[in-house]
């Protein structure tokens, strides 16, 4: 039953590098504009020559 | 000419082809399309050319209405060193990143625009626009280009930056939206840990597994719930404290002691060995209300509820030095300064007037904007908008000792709003605060006197650690933050929770009527008279252009500007009129005794302009404000609940003709100046009136800050509104009736729900005196009691919100077309 230890030291090590991962995401400024990469994306990078009226 | 009367006759159809704006009689056809003016066209012309075209496929008309005056602006100051300095966030020479404020943004086309300002200038590197906050961030090499040119290149495009003197003092707000990220991961990874290491104690496993294992885990719940001890739920503590300090018991306060006292009683149950103790409890109660103070907090971010009057200042002033002009900060403005204020240009601190034909317009300052003349030795105060030439001042006081900001700051403490009305999250938890320490005192007692100690100290900690009054901090969070949400799907952008709250209370309503009522710089004109050739309706209109009277802003705008016909011996004679040779024509336009034939038309309340040409008299223009519509539904449904009342800083020319909606004449009130406005809402809250003032300008700012309830009306909620508490999109002001509705139900739901927390309350009391709470009952009923009640508020929020709602085009409806305009 000793390997209980063991396992639930690993599962604190991956919930810890989640929380650190987070923060991070925090820290890069991922949750500050929730919108605009939503639009970016469906603009086209090709530029029509002339746009239809 | 033919060309300009046959497109006269289609003017009901044209759009401009940038803006979107119906183009005035004459447009302008140029490339096959029609555009409003020349500033439209050349916006055109220049993204033509860098084949920036697609701006227009991504949204049909993206430019912005608003932007009419492109040249206005000046940049000169950005080469300024310390104003640099002060305003971008890095810089090492080379690169150099800056964020503007840009209110124009509105669509998808000024996104991929202002994304590719480098193709428009070499210089700019790279540029991010962040949609909800109008902000673009832009990086550049300052060897290319500068700062000036990337702010002349946006004016240039019809994106002005807002630069203001704001900007200079405080440089950025402190990231508290990243602290309350951090905290709610912080909680949710211990709360789930811990829980995770309680379920042998759910189960009842505990007795089964070896007792090292019990040990262990019970240590590590104790290591895991130091974080959120010592950081996630601080807030709480520091909010208790701080009423304390002011002799208030706040929610905060049963939430640290409940939350205290558990802990206190987890940590020595765990380190005697005498039971498991409720960590699981207090970090999921912890996670589940910094959840709802952030629900909560989510406000507008691209709207700012707090501007005074450093918002509108200027950053810098052109400054005349030894014959040559400088461009200064205006916060380094000094007594004895010679500063130059060009037309349209705001003065920035009271001077002294020495060269130049000074109009100045105090619409800023006292809601008249028609402009006074000053003579060269006279005293002009900061605030007043220069309408003319440029002119000359010597600068008598500093920017922080002007007589405008110190009206300001009269009435600037916003300490009396905040106190004025207790909340009802404040009066429930006092009571309830007391009640519960009396009965946890009382169950104590019980057990003493029956002379079992150890189960009185049970009992005692079960009722505080029991009744932490979490379900009952949820639902004021969740209703009201839902609520907001509901509202402004509806266009109309509250500052606060608490607001909604005010909202519910109000009896009164002030409606401010230019700008407010009627359409701001919207006005209807008829011509009364024998017809006028086109000829004659440019040549009276570019006379009107020639002077800064309301009046004839509205006639002059019957004509683009680059059709108008030069005006010669242009003379205006204050309070009667105007008059001018346009091609040839001798004009004379204004009241009927400078213009008109002498005859009344036998209402002398009603803004007419007469006009004679060539000393023939041709008959008159009729203008009149233009009602929002709805607005007759809107105060017929106000006026069965509330008090109804008008101020207006015009005369009473439109008394008529409002009367049909405020059939009360005693409460239309004229010729009330800004600071009668504020002393009228003073009276009446003196009277005991919770007050809701709807207005527009600042000349409403200060009875927009003392009424209960500031409602500012806005054609264009991207532009600046003063100080207030909720900012109405004037196109759902027929809503209005509903709002105040809706904020009622909300309240309701309010009460119910804490009810609701009350009777698990009561439940969970009844098993706590006995002292039968177990972990497993506590870690069952309070994430129960929690998560029942975030359902509740927002399910019922959400119903009333379609019940109240139904008849207006859903908010499906309204979601569809804004993703729409995205698209």
């Amino acid at each position: 039953m000793s390997v209980l230890f063991l396992l639930i030291g690993i599962s604190l090590l991956v919930a810890t590098g989640f929380l650190i991962a987070f923060i991070w995401s925090v820290k890069k400024g991922q949750y500050e504009d929730d919108y605009t990469p939503s639009v970016r994306i469906l603009i086209d990078d090709t530029t029509p020559e002339e746009p239809k009226p | 000419m033919s060309g300009i009367c046959s497109s006269l006759e289609t003017t009901e159809k044209l759009l401009c082809y940038h803006c979107g704006d119906p183009c005035r009689d004459i447009p302008i056809h140029v490339y096959d399309k029609d555009f409003c003016c020349e500033g439209c066209k050349l916006v055109y012309e220049i993204l033509k050319e860098n084949n920036l075209s697609n701006y227009y496929s991504l949204n049909a008309n993206p430019g912005d209405k608003s932007i009419k005056t492109r040249n206005a602006a000046r940049y000169e100051f950005l080469d300024d060193e310390q104003v640099l300095q002060k305003l971008v966030s890095f810089t090492d020479g080379t690169e150099t990143h800056i964020t503007f404020l840009i209110p124009q943004i509105h669509c998808s086309s000024c996104i991929w625009l202002l994304e590719h300002l480098y193709k428009l200038d070499m210089g700019v590197k790279r540029s991010t626009v962040n949609f909800l906050k109008r902000e673009a961030s832009i990086v550049f090499n300052e060897k290319e280009t500068s700062l000036r040119k990337v702010a002349e290149l946006l004016n240039r495009i019809g994106y002005p930056p807002h630069i203001s003197l704001s900007n200079l003092e405080k440089k950025k707000a402190p990231a508290t939206n990243m602290q309350t990220y951090y905290k709610l991961g912080v909680a949710f990874f211990c709360f789930g840990n811990i829980m995770l290491l309680s379920f042998p104690e759910y189960f009842g496993l505990s007795s089964v597994f070896e007792g090292r294992f019990v040990k262990t885990f019970g240590y590590l719940n104790i290591l895991l719930s130091l974080p959120v001890l010592l950081y996630a739920d601080i807030d709480f503590f520091r909010s208790a404290w701080n009423g304390l300090k002011q002799g208030r018991l706040n929610m905060d306060f049963p939430i640290s002691l409940g939350i205290t006292v558990m802990y206190s009683r987890s940590l020595y149950e765990i380190l005697s060995g005498t039971g498991a103790g409720y960590m699981d409890t207090f970090a999921g109660l912890i996670f589940f209300m910094l959840t709802g103070r952030m629900f909560q907090n989510k406000t507008y971010e691209r709207l700012s509820f707090e501007r005074d009057y450093k918002s509108y200042f200027p950053v810098a002033v052109s400054v005349l030095k030894n014959g040559k002009e400088e461009s200064k900060a205006v916060s380094d403005l000094h007594h004895g300064d010679r500063i130059l204020v060009r037309n349209g240009e705001l003065i920035p601190a009271d001077c002294i007037l020495l060269k130049g034909d000074a109009a100045i317009d105090y619409s800023f300052v006292t809601g008249e904007n028609i402009p006074v003349p000053k003579q060269s030795g006279d005293r002009i105060y900061a605030g007043g908008r220069q309408a003319g030439s440029a002119i000359e001042l010597e600068v008598v006081s500093e920017v922080s000792q002007s007589r405008l900001t110190q009206l300001w700051n009269e009435h600037g403490d916003s300490e009396h709003k905040e106190n004025e009305l207790t909340s009802i999250v404040d009066k429930v938890s006092y009571v309830f605060t007391l009640v519960v320490i009396a009965i946890a005192a009382a169950a104590g007692g019980w057990w003493i006197w029956k002379g079992e100690v150890h189960t009185a100290l049970n009992a005692f900690t079960a009722v505080l650690i029991i009744t932490c009054p979490c379900a009952l901090a949820l639902s004021y969070p969740f209703t009201l933050g839902n609520s907001i949400r509901i509202l402004g799907n509806q266009n109309i952008y509250l500052k606060n929770t608490r607001v909604i709250e005010k909202m519910a209370s109000i009896d009164t309503i002030v409606f401010d009527k230019t700008g407010t009522l009627t359409k701001a710089g919207d006005a209807e004109y008829t011509w009364h008279g024998s017809p006028l050739n086109t000829t004659e309706i440019l040549a009276v209109a570019s006379l009107a252009s020639s002077s800064q009277h309301p009046l004839s802003r509205v006639i002059a705008g019957i004509a683009e500007e680059s059709t108008r016909p030069e005006v010669s011996n242009f003379e205006e004679i204050p309070g009667k009129g105007m008059s001018g040779i346009v091609i040839g024509m001798m004009i004379k336009a204004g009241s009927t005794t400078f213009a008109g034939n002498g005859n009344s038309t036998g209402n002398s309340r009603r803004s007419e302009v007469h006009v004679t040409i060539n000393s023939t008299y041709k008959g008159f223009y009729e203008i009149r404000g233009v009602y929002r519509e709805g607005l007759k539904t809107v105060t017929n449904a106000l006026s069965e609940n509330y008090n109804l009342h008008l101020l207006s800083g015009d005369n009473d020319a439109e008394k008529e003709s409002l009367a049909e909606f405020f059939p009360d004449s005693d409460k239309l009130h004229f010729g009330q100046s800004p600071a009668n406005k504020l002393q009228f809402i003073k009276n009446l809250q003196h009277q005991g009136n919770h007050v809701l003032m709807a207005g527009d300008g600042l000349n409403d700012a200060g009875a927009l800050f003392q009424s209960n309830v500031g409602l500012a009306v806005s054609d264009d909620t991207n532009n600046f509104s003063p100080a207030c508490d909720a900012i109405l999109d004037a196109k759902s002001f027929h809503l209005l009736p509903m709002f105040l509705k809706f904020s009622k139900y909300s309240m309701n739901i309010i009460y119910v729900s804490y009810l609701i927390s009350l009777l698990y309350n009561c439940i969970g009391i009844w098993f706590a005196v006995q002292g039968l709470i177990s972990p497993l009952f506590a870690a069952i009923i309070m994430p129960l009691s929690t998560i029942s009640m975030v359902l509740f508020t927002t399910t019922a929020t959400n119903l009333i919100g379609k019940l109240v709602f139904r008849d207006v085009p859903g908010q499906a409806q309204i979601k569809a077309d804004k993703s729409h305009q995205l698209s």
